[in-house]
């Protein structure tokens, strides 16, 4: 008996545990620190002492992709913490009670899931400030949408079943009815979104900080020395290379994961 | 804008000029009718209209989109036919493992790795700013391979679902070349969803395209946004944002008309 039915969602785990690993351990398994300036050896290319290279300032590149995992993996589990928690709660509201409060939390949601996604946060970066807190503030401003309209669906879905019913009758609180009866049923659903939302945000949050707008410059995200690599690829295209290549592996691999939980949950879905 | 050292007297003439020193309200009041009369406000650095320099970067843009398009609609419609034609064939195995890195491709790294294939290491393509039509190559892969894979999935299942219906058979039995069912009987029909799709995508376009300019320098709307950005040059971003959200608005609307116009049921209903 297997977990799932798809391997690529045991190349995922595996990624994603490894990727965890660095983060937790970057201290530990980092060859240097990161923020070592090395002048003489500027812009080596991948060699002994440093499989990746060197980017501008001599830096050794393995280090800081090990501490930008650190980085990636902090906004993408805070960013889709606090989101998938409002979504979770205003989702719930909004089925639950429908009315008004459903009406009005609605057409915010269609007002933000009208435009695309990386347009608004650049907008709210903007206004904010460049800064990794912002970015923060500005992914979150914007992700619960997709878990509120979700978890609306879902919850107008179950809300008229037999258990749900029953439970009311029974005379439970409103509030009991949605956390004990209505929530177990739909948290498969949300641990979905919430697999694919974190890869959505590590490309968001590379985006950002690859276009000034996110990490501050020096810092070892991984969009900041791509845009960092930009600059020198002339000269020393291995410095690009490694950034990209870290955030394709990561972002692939959530998705596997998400497509075989996704399986997994509902069989009846599967692939589109 | 003063620097540090500013005078007092300066800070209060600089305020004054900005029309900052009036309440927010009728700040705000004075932008709105601004606005409506197609007034976006003087840049900050360059004590010019904001449309104006909006409007001269557009062109660029635009080609930049246009050159993005062209190329998802060459990749998506063969792969997608193809595809289509033969499922879980061969090619279609390979288009959607392409896909899939497509979409998860981030464009400011598949930019990077174009210009280190065919700029450096072949040395056929220039790498920066617009100029002719070798220029636009580069960028217009950059920003439309996340479009073609997402459109080629589409255009197949898409294509997949029509194929089966009972006016393919028919015109199958009717004797007619397979050539002339598949493109005339049943894209037309298959397109219907795919032209969604292509106007919900385009915002992702002009999101994307500002990424794209950065890579590549592009003299767009995206990196005058951008140096707004970092030049706090705020009636700067607030047009520049204002106009990408209008072009949005404005192709939405453009593709549910044309969605009435290629599909009578709709029109009709």
């Amino acid at each position: 008996m297997t977990m799932f039915r798809n391997k690529w969602t045991y190349l995922g785990l595996v990624i994603i545990i490894l990727f965890i690993l660095c983060a937790i351990l970057a201290p530990w398994i980092a060859p240097e620190d990161p923020y070592k300036i090395n002048l003489v050896q500027e812009l080596a290319p991948p060699g002994e002492g440093h499989i990746m290279g060197r980017d501008i300032n001599g830096s050794d590149i393995l280090s800081r992709l090990i501490y930008g995992a650190r980085i990636s993996i902090t906004i993408g589990l805070v960013v889709v913490l606090i989101s998938s928690f409002v979504g979770i709660l205003l989702g719930l509201i909004s089925g639950y009670y429908g009315g008004w409060i459903d009406l009005l939390l609605m057409r915010l949601v269609d007002i933000l899931l009208a435009f695309p996604g990386l347009l608004l946060a650049i907008a709210l970066v903007a206004v904010l400030g460049p800064s990794i807190t912002n970015v923060v503030i500005a992914l979150t401003a914007l992700g619960w949408v997709s878990f509120a309209r979700l978890v609306r669906g879902q919850v107008i879905s179950v809300k008229e079943r037999e258990y749900v019913l029953a439970a009311k009758t029974s005379g439970q609180s409103d509030i009991r009815v949605m956390v004990l009866h209505i929530l177990p049923n739909i948290v498969s659903t949300v641990i979905v979104q919430a697999t694919f939302n974190i890869a959505g945000v590590i490309i968001s949050e590379s985006s950002l900080s690859f276009l000034g707008l996110g990490a501050p410059p020096g810092t070892p995200s991984w969009g900041a020395m791509l845009s960092e690599g930009k600059q020198v690829i002339l000269d020393a295209p291995h410095v690009s290379f490694f950034p990209g290549l870290a955030i394709l592996l990561v972002v692939l691999a959530f998705n596997f994961v998400g497509d075989g939980l996704r399986d997994k949950f509902d069989p009846k879905t599967g692939r589109e | 804008m003063l620097g540090d050292y500013a005078l007092p007297g300066d800070k209060q003439e600089l305020r004054e000029n900005l029309g900052l020193d009036r309440p927010i309200l009728v700040q705000y009041g004075d932008y709105l009718t601004g606005i409506v009369q197609g007034d976006l406000g003087i840049s900050i650095h360059s004590k010019r209209a904001v449309t104006e320099e909006i409007w001269e970067r557009i062109p660029a843009s635009a080609e930049l989109m246009m050159g993005a398009m062209v190329v998802a609609l060459l990749i998506a419609f063969p792969f997608g036919i193809l595809s289509a034609l033969k499922p879980y064939g061969i090619l279609d195995s390979t288009s959607m493992l392409v896909s899939f890195l497509g979409v998860a491709m981030p464009n400011f790294w598949l930019g990077p790795l174009l210009i280190i294939l065919f700029s450096i290491q072949l040395d056929w393509l220039p790498i920066n700013e617009r100029g002719g039509l070798e220029h636009l190559i580069l960028p217009s892969i950059t920003l439309g391979t996340a479009m073609a894979a997402m459109l080629s999935r589409m255009i197949r299942s898409s294509l997949l679902e029509v194929l089966g219906e009972d006016y393919v058979l028919n015109a199958r039995a009717k004797g007619l070349p397979e050539r002339q069912v598949i493109l005339k009987h049943a894209l037309r029909n298959a397109l219907i969803p795919v032209i969604t799709v292509i106007g919900l995508q385009i915002g992702v376009l002009l999101s994307g395209a500002i990424i794209t300019e950065a890579i590549f320098d592009w003299p767009g709307m995206g990196s005058l946004l951008l140096d707004g950005i970092y030049n706090r040059n705020y009636p700067l971003v607030q047009g520049c944002i204002l106009t990408i959200a209008s072009i949005y608005v404005i192709v939405n609307l453009i593709t549910d008309i044309t969605y009435a116009w290629v599909d009578p049921r709709v029109r009709l209903s």
